[in-house]
């Protein structure tokens, strides 16, 4: 790993003039940016801690639905969102290992889109709001592709701000080796309609599966799907499964949530 | 080169970082506390488990800069003030819950983390809590076993598979 310049801000305003210098970049849990820094895949001259900023920090109800701290660990959610977005709190407290949910934050998971990611599906199913250092951006225009999002350079997530639904599930078939998702749908029931997020599928990413959306929000039952197919165009081919496979585990997973969700 | 201070095991250290220095070499290196093993470095085996502030973390994945000032606690910290085995150690032994031996620095201390939060979890409860934690000898079963009975379960009662 390349050496750099190690900063640890106590506040929002702090990290913004640290994120200003040449080659700086932020750091949260370290979950992810650490392994690719040992492959120096990433090599910062500068690291901003983000995870020493109280006001990046917890879960609380507020203005829009649920406010969750940028810098918040997996853990903390899973333990604090119980009572407010149970489907939420599950899929944080299905991420990885503990260890990983007791470093690992949502604003470091949000900002990396990785397509096989677990947040960037509740995000873009429950239509958050990401709340950065300079502006506040929609879910639907938030994720721009694989590992690509609407963050500009030395932009980050303070917070993410999530609507409740009325019922919501996400189900994740693990790829036990990397503990991510092979596949998972994240479906959620609002008054004004029902949204699906798929993620781990895409070569484009977080993608919303507008067809289930449109049944599931005329009829909200696994059947309404049973005469839809997910394409497998542009779907992620690898060892684990082909397009195919993940097209039609899209479909599945989709009726489980629902079954599930409340 | 800077002059990096926590609490480990109880007492106050310090050691000579860079900004790169992970938490698993300060410690190894710095202090001497070759304890806690490196398995895998990416984050994968669990074999480098350490508490932070109470909590488990891959020591191979923190700055020990990003944890400066913090209480951190190793293996050499989990055994008796007489220096005998501590209850999750010695039900490791008890239970052969460990062959190499490699894994089991890591599997100790997230057990331990595990009972802190949740003194009597069920076996489905243990597997999915040692999800992070990879052992290439012994099977896992014995491992769950021992976790049981450190819980104060009766882990005969467990299924042999
Ligand atoms: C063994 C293992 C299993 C895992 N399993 C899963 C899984 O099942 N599902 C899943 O979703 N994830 C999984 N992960 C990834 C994990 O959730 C990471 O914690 C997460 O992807 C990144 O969060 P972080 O806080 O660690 O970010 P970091 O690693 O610190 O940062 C990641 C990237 O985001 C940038 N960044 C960090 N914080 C911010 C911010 N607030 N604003 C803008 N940019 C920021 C960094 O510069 C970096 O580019 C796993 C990781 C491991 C090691
Ligand atoms: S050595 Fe840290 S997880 Fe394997
Ligand atoms: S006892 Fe050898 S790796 Fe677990």
């Amino acid at each position: 790993m390349h050496n750099f310049e190690f900063v640890k801000p106590s506040s929002i305003a702090d990290a913004v003039a640290a994120l200003a210098a040449e080659g700086a970049q932020p750091l949260s849990g370290g979950q992810t940016l650490l392994p690719t820094m040992k492959q120096r895949l990433a090599a910062p001259e500068v690291l901003v801690s983000l995870t020493g900023i109280p006001e990046m920090q917890g879960v609380c109800t507020g203005d829009g639905g649920l406010h969750i701290g940028g810098a918040t660990p997996h853990a903390v959610v899973a333990r604090e969102a119980a009572s407010h977005y149970p489907a939420l709190a599950a899929l944080a407290g299905g991420i990885g290992d503990p260890a990983v949910r007791n470093r690992g934050t949502i604003g470091g998971s949000v900002a990396n889109n990785d397509p096989a990611a677990c947040y960037p599906a509740a995000v873009l199913a429950s239509g958050v709001t990401v709340v950065t250092s300079t502006r506040k951006i929609a879910a639907d225009d938030y994720f721009q592709g694989m590992f690509t999002t609407a963050l500009e350079e030395g932009e980050f997530i303070t917070s993410v701000i999530f609507r409740i639904p009325q019922a919501a599930a996400y189900v994740k078939f693990n790829q036990p080796a990397s503990r991510f998702a092979l596949t998972a749908v994240f479906v959620a029931k609002f008054a004004d309609g029902v949204r699906v997020a798929v993620t781990g599928a895409s070569n484009n990413g977080v993608f919303r599966w507008e067809e289930a959306e449109d049944a599931l929000t005329a009829d909200f039952s696994a059947g309404a799907i049973a005469g839809l197919t997910a394409s497998a165009e542009d779907m992620i081919s690898d060892l684990h499964g082909s397009a195919a496979y993940r097209a039609n585990l899209v479909k599945v997973l989709t009726g489980r949530a629902v079954t599930a969700a409340r | 080169m800077t002059k990096v201070t926590m609490t480990v095991n109880g007492k106050s250290v310090s050691a000579e970082a860079e900004g790169r220095t992970l938490l698993v070499n300060y410690l190894r290196e710095g202090l001497g506390l070759t304890g806690t093993h490196v398995g895998c470095d990416t984050s994968q085996c669990g074999a480098c488990v350490v508490h932070v502030d109470g909590k488990a973390v891959k020591s191979c994945t923190v700055f020990a800069m990003d944890v400066a000032g913090s209480e951190v606690r190793t293996i050499e910290g989990m055994a008796n003030a007489d220096g005998s085995l501590g209850v999750v150690q010695q039900a490791f032994q008890d239970h052969h819950g460990l062959q190499c031996g490699f894994c089991t620095p890591g599997m100790v201390m997230t057990t331990a983390a595990l009972l802190a939060n949740n003194p009597k979890p069920t076996e489905a409860e243990v597997r999915h809590e040692l999800e992070g934690n990879i052992c290439r000898c012994t099977g896992y079963h014995n491992i769950v076993k021992a976790v049981l009975a450190a819980s104060g379960q009766d882990a005969g009662a467990m299924a042999a598979e």
